[in-house]
């Protein structure tokens, strides 16, 4: 196993400078629509409710209405609880029914029921499984427990695609990081995903370069291709389009799909709209424009 | 993945390689260039004025070869002309100025300068082939800054040197290189003034452009006629000034050769010298380095401005343990690099600064083939008209090859290995130049013992091509004696009582 330290001086900067590209015309509006075909279109609240989950499963096919060249996103994700719903709802599409599960967002659970809660969202039709990782057992320095979590979740599973949350803010450390994603990997996952969203950090163009930089180092090894998403915290086109310059130069085209790479996010879709109808049309639309779902 | 959609097949060729292709590229992004004047004069006294002899020479665009003006061409009479305009304001004017008011014109030039960075950089880039991601985001902050710091310390003069006094030497004559036109002119002019010296400065013959635009900044900023003097043209020029009786110090950037005929014809004079010279810098990576972050240093270090950068990172050695990995990703992230036209926002290395030394790259990098190095280099394409060279790394490199003695200059990086830090140290040190070097490692204790025994003037620990005005830069051995920048880069220009 190939494994370094990270520098964070270096990868900040590298990070930054990626930041730089200009992304203009053509590029930008390719960039635009990469971005909104690789959504997770999410809603984890509390207070989630059918029609909440029904209206953001028709922005999820229909991101602008009326206009057929807006591809739909590629999941939804949810809780367990709304499987059923967002099922129905996107009966029909190539859309994904991702849930959380493992006892999201802590992951403070006994095994048991945390393996029952991935059964569970399987069998009530979740075609991908976002989990979270122990990381108070990874902080106190047991990897191989959550290792054989992440094993068994994986099993558990079946056909469904596994994300594995780090839940980078609580790791702290570039290090960390890299270690978390690399474990992560060996021990069966199909994507890493940096945050629950839960916390006030989340994702990040460094942890994110981190996160992509261990990906293609496993990829070297094995010759397996690791999927990325970035959640939480990203809203704005401008910050999409650094993290596809990220993934473009660090990883290639191979990764630029929504195959291999998603961002979580809720807010993105509307800036991405309205940057999309500005290239489209030369004008900035007022946000009563887009439908807030 | 479920439904209609299939993943897409990842095709393994030559043992498994990244695709960096064309599904998302980017548009071209060029920044508008500036509108030149078509005649450019020397600037002496205050005043622009035309050579003595009338005569001109072209300036080009490296990228296109298109010429950008006729800039005039200074000898020895108009140089003579400089040395005695710079000589009465000296006398006159500026070294009677107290020190805070010589301090207000150094601020003003300095803040004059960041008000035009935009016009200056995209000249910078037209100029002098370099990406103008480096000329905004590198060279013209620090021309600011150079000017800044100097000019803080300009009535500071007595709390430098402890129990000394500082007194200004008289006229300076300053001949600068090509690879970073205007920062060199900052380097060199900043601390002179500062210390109340007047100045005779020589660009380089390729690149004349920025500093006559700080010329007409430094006109603009009423600083006192004859202080600065800007004189354009060839190695003729250059000679004049260097053999003027009436400079007091001559301050040289550039090559070796240069620099020795330079200490030769002033030998026995009284004019003191400092010397900025070529390298060949030894960047170490060990094992236990943060990999991803020293290939990022390794580009940095040599393909930053094209390698035309005398502190380069030129001879890469690598702990042996990881000479694969370090390769494969070095060869992965040379890939993404961007060349083309240096006005494009998305450049990442621009056009080689002219022909001559196009041709000097090529015919090393022709030997070390011949020595039988094995060459690895990118097959992007390259703009039809200009001077380019598309970056390289040679690997299997022996100490006694050509390339990993000789500086390049170019975008052309040399990989040796070795087994242990005495070796390292051994092999980093075993060349005629000694003006930078790298050390990656995240451990500590082996940063402050190897950076100890390496005979370089600047040591960077896990990063490279770091620059601040504040930070001394010089070298060792024949990379040349004295240092710019700091409180280091003003005792060239004062005399101790």
């Amino acid at each position: 196993m190939f494994q370094t330290t990270i520098d964070h001086v270096g990868v900040e900067e590298r990070a930054a400078k990626l930041g730089q590209r200009s992304i203009k015309a053509a590029t930008k509006v390719q960039g635009i629509k990469l971005a909104l075909s690789m959504i997770d279109l999410t809603t984890l609240e509390g207070k989630d409710s059918a029609g909440k989950v029904r209206a953001m499963c028709q922005k999820a096919k229909h991101p602008l209405p009326g206009n057929s060249e807006v591809p739909h996103v590629a999941a939804v994700c949810v809780y367990p609880n709304m499987i059923t719903v967002a099922k129905q709802a996107l009966a029909g599409t190539d859309i994904n029914i991702a849930a959380v599960a493992t006892g999201f967002p802590s992951g403070q659970y006994p095994l048991d029921i945390k393996l029952n809660d991935v059964r569970s969202a399987v069998n009530l039709g979740a075609d991908e499984i976002d989990m979270v990782i122990d990381r108070g057992a990874f902080l106190s320095g047991h990897l191989s427990k959550v290792a054989d979590e992440i094993a068994l979740v994986k099993e558990a599973c079946g056909a469904a695609h596994l994300k594995v949350i780090l839940e980078t803010a609580e790791l702290e450390t570039y290090d960390n990081i890299r270690k978390a994603s690399w474990l992560s990997m060996e021990a069966g996952a199909d994507f890493i995903k940096t945050s629950t969203g839960k916390l006030s950090q989340a994702a990040t163009l460094p942890i994110t370069l981190v996160m992509l930089e261990a990906i293609r180092d496993y990829w070297y090894e094995t010759g397996k291709v690791i999927g990325m998403k970035p959640a939480g915290g990203i809203r704005t086109s401008k910050d999409a389009m650094k993290y596809l310059v990220l993934v473009k130069e660090t990883l290639g085209d191979v990764w630029l799909t929504p195959h291999y790479f998603r961002f979580g996010a809720s807010t993105l879709t509307n800036d991405l709209l309205m940057q999309l109808t500005k290239e489209m049309t030369g004008m900035y639309q007022s946000v009563d424009y887009f439908t807030v779902d | 993945m479920k439904k209609n959609s299939e993943a897409p097949h990842l095709e393994i060729v030559e043992s498994r390689r990244l695709l960096f292709g064309d599904l998302w590229d980017y548009a071209p992004s060029p920044e508008k260039p500036v509108n030149l004047k078509k005649h450019y004069d020397l600037f002496i006294d205050g005043k622009f004025v035309p050579a003595k002899s009338g005569k001109t020479f072209s300036t080009i665009n490296p990228a296109t070869e298109e010429s950008l003006a006729e800039v005039a061409l200074a000898d020895e009479a108009d140089v003579d002309r400089a040395v005695k305009a710079a000589r009465k304001a000296y006398q006159n004017v500026w070294s009677k100025m107290k020190p805070a008011e010589r301090a207000k014109y150094i601020y003003r030039i300095a803040r004059m300068i960041q008000e035009k960075a935009r016009e200056l950089c995209i000249i910078e880039t037209m100029n002098g082939g370099k990406p103008i991601r480096e000329s905004r985001d590198i060279d013209l902050p620090l021309v600011a800054a150079h000017f800044f710091f100097y000019a803080g310390w300009a009535d500071k003069l007595d709390y430098a040197f402890a129990g000394r006094k500082a007194r200004s030497i008289g006229v300076a004559g300053q001949i600068i290189p090509w690879n970073f036109p205007l920062l060199m002119a900052a380097w060199k002019i900043a601390p002179a003034l500062a210390t109340g010296n007047a100045v005779v400065l020589k660009p380089a013959e390729t690149t004349p452009l920025t500093a006559l635009h700080l010329a007409e900044i430094i006109q603009e900023a009423d600083l006192p006629p004859g202080v600065v003097n800007i004189v354009t043209g060839d190695g003729g020029a250059g000679a004049a000034i260097v053999n003027h009786k009436d400079v007091d110090k001559i301050a040289f950037t550039g090559s070796t050769e240069v620099g020795k005929m330079i200490q030769k014809a002033i030998a026995g004079t009284k004019k003191k010298l400092t010397l900025e010279l070529g390298g060949k810098a030894a960047n170490i990576i060990f094992e236990d380095a943060p990999i991803d972050q020293a290939v990022e240093g390794i580009i940095n270090g040599i393909y930053f401005n094209q390698g035309h950068v005398c502190c380069a990172g030129s001879r890469l050695l690598v702990q042996e343990g990881i000479v694969d990995v370090v390769t494969r990703k070095l060869w992965d992230r040379l890939r993404t690099l961007r060349v083309g036209n240096p006005l494009d926002k998305n450049t990442d290395i621009g056009a080689i600064n002219s022909k001559m030394q196009l041709e000097k790259i090529c015919s090393l990098v022709e030997s070390g083939v011949d020595e039988g190095a094995r060459m690895h280099q990118i097959t992007c394409d390259l703009p039809e008209r200009g001077f380019w060279f598309r970056p390289t790394f040679f690997t299997e490199v022996a100490q006694s090859h050509r390339i990993a003695q000789e500086e390049i200059f170019g975008p052309v990086l040399s990989m040796l290995t070795f087994r242990t830090p005495e070796e390292a140290i051994e092999r980093a040190n075993n060349t005629p130049y000694g003006l930078s070097a790298g050390v990656w490692t995240d451990k500590g204790s082996k940063i402050f013992k190897i950076a100890s025994k390496l005979r370089a003037g600047v040591v960077w620990a896990n990063t490279y091509n770091q620059f601040d005005p504040a930070s001394p830069f010089g070298g060792y051995k024949e990379s040349g004696f004295g240092r710019e920048g700091g409180l280091h880069g003003l005792m060239p220009y004062v005399e101790l009582i």
